[in-house]
């Protein structure tokens, strides 16, 4: 993973050594999106096992901030952190010290005051990792900030699709739904062409931001390109970032009538996928979520082993080896 | 209508510069020899009449420069700027005027609020300090000032800068009474349903980052409707820092049919694009944003062709924790007083993109000329209003060099050309290296 790009030289405290940081997709390169599905699958491998926990993290601190609210991510997170046998800290938004309006920059130096390791941070606002990776001296993982980047969950999506379909390279992946507020999305647009797959946006036209063509994808309003597909990766309409009177669409219920993904919009085999939570009877039909051709559930398990596979890479700098599978010796 | 503490006039001779005033159309290597304040003679080899020497052989001596468009935070925020700080950034920018924007706390909306900063004006500016009014009170574009009485207070124009006049029967009303004071009325454009929650230009880079977009036609849509209404009252209007492509087009077409416009624009809209964005450095957030390329390269031209007059830095000065935030919680606004000259003599001039006469000029004439305020000339019997500058000196931009309050800003840490050595202001040495 590529340094990330500081501000300013000169805010930069003098002499901290370069560290690893996992903000954006654009921080890594192919190799090392194949390094890392790689690790995370040896590391599926030994969760396979009756006791589960490795001993690879000992004695490392990982602390996950959370400004905003979040099952699947930070309970994966944190579960990852434990089975890697590093010692965890929580710190949510609400009930700590920003509730009573610390700055970012002033939490961030405050955690960083206990040294971790990692630092995991999730934020509603754009570039909040690129300043705690500024101001702090731990490597940095990007949990989701605005409407920027999501980079854990795009891996844990190519883990699952890779897994699933076998392969990413010419695959074509239709991404359905709210992209304007999306960070998944931009995440998961940036990592497929990476890797060499074809991805097709479809959405209302005022969802579908001004210009996203240039990230190396299609965009089109016409919902009935998703039969087309290898996967249908479903968007949550994000009713909480809807603004009242902003008229993205005219209702839910035209939304549902024009973009939702139902049976009847999908081919026998198509494969679906939804970054979660969900609101069934919205995007998604509610006999596609339930469907065997939907991979939600192998989403979130493949959230552990990313992500398990992201702390190991950024605290090892470097490849794990399928033989050396002594350094997963039981704790 | 500009206001300076007293201070004796300077007698001095500049020796050896190399005099360029556009205006005038000079261009040559002489002796300028100031008496009391005011130009006296030009010539080779002067005789120093006993005054002190400034020896500038190697140096470009110029007409001083005035800028249309500065925030001095005064009152309400004097820790990010004040009257003493701001003139003071001004002159070390090579300033020899500056106006004041009046979207302070309170808005600068009546004559007893004007009447107290020009008082202040009088005992703590270090170069002469313009204020402007509000058109609205509160600058809430809901009711119209009592513009008559603030232009005879000494208000220098009207602008609701920082927030647009929304309702266009209120900005036709504002352009009818405004003919009556004499003054100019300056227009930030925008149309807020098109650039609400905007953090950056609406294009490709905020497509990829998730910034909500602040599209072009915000702006150019409100160019063109401030035009329309100029056209139809006959009246002058002044923009405020035009950033887009189709903004410039609308203004082209509007002069070249007869209205009477004058635009601005800043150093950040010609010498940085939405690009810069990506390092998501709150020091590039500002209203309007950066736009593409090639807005940028409209910009230029506009400045070029003459259709834009006036470079105006917008010096909007901000705490340092205010923007030691995210992107997205940052205020908009950075600083420029002390660095216009060297971003665009850097960025603009010396890659060839417009010829250094050019530049003086819109940093100069045009901006004076905008304002009907007097023409910074290299002249004898003008009052002398000068800078001297190292075209050669190249450094690096840091928080230490910085005379305002504020250091937000896009240039810290960037290696630049040009270097203003020192600058005369109304006849008084105001800053010298």
């Amino acid at each position: 993973m590529a340094d990330i790009r500081v501000m300013r030289e000169d805010l930069r405290p003098p002499a901290s050594p370069p560290k690893r940081h996992f903000i954006s997709i654009k921080d890594v390169t192919r190799d090392d999106v194949e390094r890392l599905l790689a690790t995370a699958r040896t590391l599926e491998r030994s969760m396979e096992r009756e006791v589960k926990k490795l001993p690879t993290l000992k004695g490392r601190l990982v602390i996950n901030v959370f400004y905003e609210s979040s099952t699947r991510t930070s309970s994966s997170f944190e579960l990852a952190a434990k089975r890697l046998s590093a010692d965890t800290m929580s710190i949510k938004s609400s009930g700590s010290s920003v509730d009573k309006g610390e700055s970012l920059k002033d939490t961030a130096i405050t955690l960083g005051a206990y040294d971790p390791d990692v630092i995991v941070i999730r934020h509603p606002q754009i570039g909040a990792p690129n300043l705690v990776a500024r101001v702090t001296d731990a490597h940095v993982v990007n949990a989701g900030d605005g409407k920027h980047q999501h980079p854990t969950q795009a891996l844990l999506d190519l883990y699952t699709m890779r897994e699933e379909l076998g392969r990413l390279e010419g695959l074509h992946v239709a991404i359905v739904g709210d992209v304007l507020h999306s960070r998944v999305a931009r995440s998961l647009i940036q990592a497929l062409s990476l890797m060499g797959a074809h991805v097709t946006l479809v959405g209302p036209p005022a969802l579908l931001p001004r210009g996203v063509e240039a990230m190396g994808c299609e965009a089109t309003t016409d919902i009935s390109v998703i039969g087309g597909a290898d996967v249908v990766y479903v968007l949550r309409m994000q009713r909480e970032r809807m603004q009242e009177g902003a008229n993205y669409v005219p209702s839910l219920r035209e939304y549902t009538a024009r973009w939702g993904v139902t049976p009847e919009r999908l081919r026998p085999g198509q494969k679906v996928m939804h970054p979660g939570p969900m609101n069934r009877g919205v995007e998604i039909d509610p006999r596609v979520a339930d469907h065997a051709d939907a991979l939600i559930e192998t989403q979130v398990r493949a959230g552990l082993v990313t992500r398990m596979a992201v702390l190991y890479d950024l605290l090892t700098s470097g490849p794990i080896e399928v033989k050396t599978e002594s350094v997963f010796e039981v704790a | 209508m500009l206001y300076a503490k007293d201070a004796a006039k300077e007698n001095v001779v500049v020796r050896g510069a190399r005099v360029i005033d556009p205006v005038e159309g000079v261009d040559a290597v002489l002796d300028v020899r100031i008496d009391d304040g005011v130009i006296a003679a030009l010539g080779q080899n002067l005789d120093t009449n006993a005054h002190r020497v400034l020896d500038a052989e190697g140096l470009v001596l110029a007409p001083a420069f005035v800028d249309t468009h500065v925030h001095l935070r005064t009152p309400g925020r004097e820790d990010e700027e004040t009257i003493a700080s701001g003139t003071a950034a001004a002159a070390a920018g090579g300033y020899c005027a500056i106006l004041a924007m009046p979207n302070t706390d309170p808005v600068v909306d009546s004559a007893a609020m004007l009447g107290s900063l020009i008082e202040a004006g009088r005992t703590e500016a270090e170069i002469p300090v313009g204020f402007l009014a509000a058109i609205t009170k509160g600058q809430s574009g809901a009711e119209l000032t009592e513009m008559s009485e603030l232009a005879a207070a000494g208000a220098v124009g009207f602008s609701d800068d920082g927030v647009p006049v929304a309702a266009p029967g209120l900005m036709r009303r504002a352009l009818q009474y405004g003919a009556v004071t004499g003054r100019r009325i300056a227009l930030h454009c925008e149309e807020r349903t098109l650039s609400r929650d905007g953090q950056m230009h609406e294009g490709e880079v905020s497509a990829e980052l998730g910034f909500t977009g602040y599209p072009s036609v915000a702006e150019s849509l409100m160019v063109e409707r401030d035009l329309a209404l100029a056209a139809y009252e006959r009246q002058p209007l002044h923009l405020l820092h035009l950033s887009a492509w189709e903004s410039v087009q609308a203004l082209r077409r509007a002069l070249g049919d007869g209205v009477q416009a004058t635009a601005e624009v800043t150093p950040h809209h010609l010498c940085l694009t939405d690009e810069a964005i990506r390092s998501l450095d709150p020091n590039l957030k500002m209203n309007p944003p950066l736009r593409s390329e090639s807005d940028r390269t409209a910009l230029i031209e506009g400045l070029k062709d003459g259709t834009i007059a006036a470079i105006a830095t917008d010096h909007a000065p901000h705490a340092r924790h205010e923007k030691d935030v995210p992107f997205e919680a940052a205020p908009f606004g950075v600083t420029g007083l002390e660095t216009s000259f060297a971003a665009l003599y850097t960025q603009l001039v010396e890659p060839g993109l417009i010829p250094l006469d050019v530049l003086l000029e819109r940093m100069s004439a045009g901006p004076a000329r905008a304002y009907g305020l007097d023409e910074p000339r290299i002249a004898v019997g003008s009052a002398a209003n000068l800078v001297l500058l190292d075209l050669n000196a190249s450094y690096r931009i840091t928080e230490e060099t910085f005379r305002s309050r504020s250091v937000n800003s896009w240039l810290l840490g960037e290696t630049v050309k040009g270097r203003v050595c020192a600058t005369i202001a109304s006849g008084r040495l105001a800053y010298a290296t």
